[in-house]
């Protein structure tokens, strides 16, 4: 299950696509400079070989002997080639060859594979199978061997090898769409919208094509510049059309005269990089307007927002240091932030919160409370872009918060231990559940790889797995979630640690898994006589294992008390609601026992005593 | 394991037999005339026939593509129609030329993408901005662009590195080395930009995934944490886009052959090709297409044995 | 037929219940070459009366989502029947599937994903209204209404659902499941997303929505306390079957089977003194089953899977 925390982070790329359609892209699009320097200078380029007849009255095709590699003059602004045809007009009319030529690519590309693709994706069975193994083959092979073939083949017809290319693109564009489809397939809209009685085409209409638009107009624009590449290489082998002016035949005719003319290359060069850089750039752009946030680049860097955070640390003394005497952890004042386009969000505001040797914390509030963000602070695992600042943060003695990366490292895993919330997400996929729990370990106590493993497992064995052996050299998705936690808890009690935190460690978990996880946590907690703070949102849990409890609400602290106190009497209106949300001690439903209710008719007993605020 | 093997392995097979069907039929169904361009526009039309029986081009195109198929299971690719030499010993002679760019050119694209995209996604700020802009650039300019700058600049202009001509492994390591540097550069550049962007990518993702926080949260060191952790994390990504990238390599040699003046497969390509040299064509296209399936499987074995959920359970 | 059984003799009694499925079974095929297809669902069989709310209750892996899946034609049926209204829907074409939408609703889990991002609150509840051939003006009152019914202002119809808080997104849920007065609701775990707070209101919702129209609900949740606060009558699976069924007061306070005592006892109570008993209940019962070497031993066997 996801925590209502979900909400910050963003979906996938095809929602977020779909979500700001196409007319705010284009906005968007506009606004980012390199876009509109592609568009202008694309719209250039273009005009330029539409325009060509009235740019220049030189006909590409005819060379005169005595115009032979001509220098620029009047008659020849950009000088002759090698058999003395003009420079310019070969450019302009050159383009002709190379945008048609690409978009002709592009346009087969597009009209096999968008179909292909929503119908492979939507239906799959049969289909699926036989075009993707389709499109695997052509991808397989190198496009220019078949189109050198294909030329060889029906003769050196610039247009039909476009042609053919696209034909060697579409799977590109099939695989996209398939993918793009088989992903929203998944969304429970679209299995909302079949329970609505849509027809499978209009669920395609309405529901996928939307979502498909965007990534293919990205993909076609970076087509586009693969084509003329393409296209301009073959003309440069020599394989194309004789009699049409190209970028391409430009090129291999300066590559002819490399030695006494090399500056030949320069106009057909410029123009190809030009051209192609610009589509490129312009894919690159809209796929930036498409995620919106652009989260490419434009994100201050996390060095920065630690510098700015240790400044502001001022060495504010504290009032009453003699409530904190046996304390294990004191944090006060902590701020949390994050740069936005709407400027700086502040998560948390001014926490403060003690942990006692050998006593557990729990940490409440509801989604947006801030309690995980606290957490994570004390930790020192906040992302980079966060802005942190504390007036205190003290751990038996030392304070954290100047610690550099390589002492916080020495309290991170050894002293300072980090239980997470999703089991199955917090381990390494690509190592052995051995390996990950050794290496902190060898890391931490310096024990030998030997001493290490029997450590380990032992530990394993602690936690409740009945095969540690086998677990240990078990890779991540072979264990289920409930075992993955034992691990994850296993991995932050091995070094010993004073302090545990504990990220809303059962909320993933079934409740009968849920208690035995936490029956383990206690005894952990109470045989080393470690202190804990516990985040959670449940106070059923928070009834279950903890001493105090500390209720957060938007980013700050409501109220702090004893457990026994907090439940029996709750002193903040934002505590009691929170308590009279609870469903525990409701009135169970009766049975049904009249006939269909109808509207008069009030059998039904809701339950609740009192309404939330 | 084997089972993944064989089964590829066969895949590759059908592959290489579709590509090779195909292009034969394309070669021998449509309308050009390689008889009259052999004995050339003067011969008689006795000539021409007897030229065409001795090709067996009087023969139904079913029982030719039998032939060729027999005898290239055998390792008999045939001759050249122009020249008569052996399409096999042609072959064996310029193969060592392509491999030598190709593989080199794979090998810069691996290190090269890596070494960027890593640095790319964990300093980002400018350095990553440069990486961007680097990629889109690599995207944009045709390798025979690069290799026709780099030519004329290092090669002619400068005269560092040799611009034309390739010496075998077995004269001298240093020529070699020398001869193909230029070549596998400018060979390599697109395929460096669409890996390091897709590296980039996948670090940037890992780093961001809760197991990293995780580790992190072990005090693990941060080299630990990027090479032997996220690394590997993200290489199975950048492996899939660098195995596509490869056949974009073997593509690209045969531009790039053509402006170093390299005798490799490539450069014999284009000039069969124009001529409708059945036989040669046959001969370059096999080694090709079974070239990208064999770095394929290499790569799909690594990518299993990175990728702990394909090869175990 | 447990939802009329108790009731004092009335006029009209009803042939059959409103939905019955009938030893239903459902089958995913394997991923390996020839293994026996995966078994979600070993014969289940509920019955839903009109107007009724049946909670099904069970952990994760246990079918209760297939089991509303399958009642709403999105799971594979291999053997068994489901029927609504007296007729067979169960292996329907998809066209009279179709026909059934009116009658027959959703309202998922996840209310960020069972709504269309592109798509504005006014077309998301439009959409069903416009399919069945409402024509737009009337369309557009009936959206007006909904939003009225589920407390949300008039104005939401034009934003996005990205504009909403997660309550306020089941809202929208349940205001599309509502627009063309279904008859039954599956509801899938849709409180479970949501915080403390807002899962109490949302509850609160289901069950006024429930006085009022007369809707029936198949309620799939793991959470017991909000089975009892939203149900007349429980059933609990586990492993693809249904192990205990009742009135939902007993279920969930006196339960019969020994797995939803350990269910309930699991379920940590919001007080100090109370769940310090439940957990020492909870310790008795697992040795006193451990010690029983006849049952099968719960304690380390039941580590596997986290909720769906």
């Amino acid at each position: 299950m996801k925590l209502p925390q979900s909400e910050e982070t963003t979906g996938a790329v095809a929602t977020d696509v779909a979500a700001h359609g196409r007319a705010g892209l284009l906005r968007r699009l506009l606004r980012n400079p390199v876009a509109v320097t592609c568009l202008v200078l694309l719209a250039l380029i273009s005009l330029a070989s539409l325009f060509a007849p009235l740019l220049t009255s030189q006909d590409p095709a005819h060379s005169s002997l005595t115009d032979s590699l001509a220098p620029i003059s009047g008659k020849h602004p950009l000088g002759g080639d090698g058999v003395g045809r003009d420079v310019l007009a070969r450019l302009l009319y050159g383009g002709r060859t190379s945008l048609l030529g690409a978009l002709l690519a592009v346009a087969v590309a597009v009209v096999i594979g968008v179909p292909a693709g929503l119908v492979a994706g939507y239906y799959r069975k049969w289909f699926d199978a036989v075009s993707s193994w389709v499109s695997n083959l052509l991808m397989a092979v190198p496009a220019i061997i078949v189109l050198l073939v294909v030329m060889s083949a029906v003769g050196q017809n610039t247009y039909i090898a476009m042609a053919v290319f696209g034909l060697l693109m579409s799977p590109g564009v099939f695989r996209l769409i398939r993918a793009s489809v088989i992903s929203v397939r998944e969304e429970l809209y679209v299995d909302a919208a079949r329970v609505s009685g849509l027809t499978d085409s209009r669920i395609i209409r309405r529901h996928i094509l939307p979502v498909v638009q965007a990534p293919t107009i990205i993909q076609a624009s970076q087509m586009l510049g693969l084509g003329i590449v393409i296209q301009s290489g073959l003309e440069f082998l020599g394989l194309g059309s004789a009699t049409q002016a190209s970028w391409g035949a430009m090129l291999n005719d300066a590559f002819a005269n490399i030695y006494t003319k090399p500056e030949l290359m320069v106009w057909p060069g410029l123009a190809l990089a030009v051209t192609v850089a610009a589509f490129g750039l312009l894919g690159n752009a809209l796929r930036d307007a498409l995620d919106g946030s652009a989260a490419n680049g434009r994100k201050p860097r996390g060095t920065a927002g630690r510098k700015q955070a240790a400044a502001k640390k001022t060495p504010t003394v504290v009032l009453d240091a003699g409530d904190t005497d046996d304390a294990l952890l004191v944090l006060e004042g902590l701020t949390v932030s994050y740069p936005t386009a709407q400027g700086e969000k502040t998560v948390v505001d001014g926490v403060s919160l003690t942990v006692r040797r050998g006593e557990v914390l729990g940490l409440v509030g509801e989604s947006g409370s801030g309690k995980s963000q606290t957490a994570f602070a004390v930790l020192g695992l906040l992302p980079r872009e966060a802005q942190v600042a504390t007036t205190r943060l003290v751990f038996d003695g030392t304070e954290l918060g100047r610690l550099g990366r390589a002492e916080m490292n020495r309290y991170r895993g050894h002293r300072i231990a980090y239980v997470p919330q999703e089991p199955m997400s917090n381990l390494d996929p690509s190592f052995r559940i051995g390996a990950q729990l050794v290496e902190p370990v060898r890391r931490h106590l310096g024990l030998s790889a030997a001493e290490a493993k029997a450590k380990t497992l032992g530990l394993l064995e602690r936690v409740g797995i009945s095969d540690p052996e086998r677990v240990f050299r078990s890779y991540p998705h072979q264990i289920s979630g409930g075992m993955a936690q034992r691990v994850l808890i296993a991995g932050a009690v091995s070094c010993e640690p004073d302090l545990l935190i504990a990220d809303e460690p059962t909320t993933a978990l079934d409740v009968t898994v849920q208690a035995e996880v936490l029956d383990l946590m206690r005894s952990l907690q109470r045989e080393r006589n470690m202190g804990m703070i516990l985040v959670t949102h449940d106070f059923g849990v928070v009834a279950d294992i903890c001493d105090r409890v500390t209720v957060m609400q938007t980013g700050a602290v409501v109220e702090s008390a004893p457990v026994g106190q907090l439940f029996a009497d709750p002193q903040h209106p934002y505590t009691r609601m929170l308590l009279s949300s609870t469903l525990e001690d409701a009135e169970p439903r009766s049975a049904l026992s009249g006939t269909v209710p109808v509207s008069t008719a009030g059998i039904t007993n809701t339950g609740r005593q009192e309404g939330p605020a | 394991m084997i089972v993944f093997l064989v089964r590829r392995i066969a895949a590759g097979l059908v592959l290489v037999l579709v590509i090779a069907t195909t292009t034969f039929a394309l070669m021998g169904l449509t309308g050009s005339d390689p008889v009259r361009q052999i004995v050339g526009q003067t011969a008689t039309q006795q000539q021409v026939s007897a030229k065409s029986a001795e090709l067996g081009l009087d023969q139904p195109f079913v029982v030719r593509y039998g032939h060729w198929l027999a005898d290239a299971v055998h390792g008999n690719l045939g001759s050249s129609w122009f020249s008569g030499e052996s399409v096999t010993s042609s072959l064996e002679n310029k193969l060592p030329v392509t491999l030598s760019i190709v593989l080199a050119a794979l090998l810069v694209s691996a290190v090269l993408s890596t070494v960027l995209g890593v640095a790319a996604a964990v300093r980002r700020g400018a350095l990553d901005q440069v990486v961007q802009l680097l990629a889109v650039l690599g995207f944009a300019v045709p390798s025979f662009l690069v290799a026709l700058v780099f030519a004329v600049v290092i090669g002619v202009d400068l005269g560092w590195l040799p611009a034309t001509g390739y010496v075998p492994l077995a004269d001298s390591a240093g020529g070699w080395l020398k001869s193909i540097t230029l070549p596998a550069l400018s060979l390599s550049v697109g395929a460096i930009a669409a890996t390091a962007q897709q590296v980039r990518g996948s670090m940037v993702d890992v780093l961001r995934a809760d197991y990293v926080r995780t580790l992190r949260s072990r005090g693990i060191s941060e080299r630990s944490l990027l090479f032997r952790h996220a690394l590997r994390n993200a290489a199975p990504a950048a492996l899939t886009v660098l195995a596509l990238q490869f056949i974009g390599l073997v593509g690209g040699a045969v531009v790039v052959e053509k402006v170093f003046g390299l005798n490799g497969i490539g450069s014999q390509a284009t000039s069969a090709g124009s001529q409708g040299d059945t036989p040669v064509v046959m001969g370059v296209v096999v080694v090709m297409v079974a070239l990208v399936v064999v770095v394929n499987i290499l790569m799909d074995l690594a990518y299993g044995w990175l990728n702990p959920k394909v090869r175990v359970g | 037929m447990t939802g009329t059984m108790n009731g004092t003799p009335r006029k009209e009694l009803p042939a059959e219940p409103l939905l019955v499925a009938d030893d239903l079974v459902v089958e995913y095929p394997s991923k390996g070459w020839r293994k026996p297809p995966f078994r979600v669902l070993k014969g289940v069989s509920i019955t839903i009366a009109a107007g009724e709310t049946l909670g099904l209750v069970g952990e994760s892996g246990s079918g209760k989502t297939t089991l509303g899946r399958a009642v709403l034609g999105l799971a594979p049926i291999t053997s068994g029947t489901v029927r609504y209204d007296g007729k067979v829907i169960s292996g329907l074409g998809a066209k009279e599937r179709r026909a059934l939408s009116s009658d027959i609703q959703v309202v998922f889990q996840d209310p960020y994903t069972s709504l269309n991002p592109a798509m504005t609150v006014n077309d998301i509840l439009s959409e069903p209204l416009r399919v069945a051939g409402t024509p737009r003006a009337e369309a557009e009152k009936r959206v007006r209404d909904l939003l009225d019914q589920v407390r949300l202002p008039a104005d939401a119809g034009e934003r996005l659902p990205r504009e909403f808080s997660g309550g306020q997104r089941q809202r929208i849920a349940i205001a599309r499941a509502l627009s063309r007065d279904p008859r039954v609701i599956v509801c899938d775990e849709p409180v479970s997303a949501l915080d403390l707070s807002t899962q109490a209101r949302v509850l609160d919702l289901f069950v006024e929505i429930q006085e009022r129209t007369g809707v029936a609900y198949l309620f799939v949740t793991h959470d017991l306390s909000v089975v009892r606060h939203i149900s007349h009558r429980v059933a609990v699976m586990q492993g693809g079957e249904i192990i205990e069924t009742g009135d939902a007061a007993t279920v969930t306070t006196v339960p019969q089977h020994p797995y939803t005592q350990r269910l309930l006892l699991a379920a940590p109570v919001p007080d100090p003194q109370r769940q310090a008993e439940r957990r020492a209940e909870r310790r008795r019962l697992a040795a006193a089953l451990a010690a029983d070497t006849s049952t099968e031993v719960p304690t380390n066997a039941s580590m596997s899977g986290d909720r769906a």
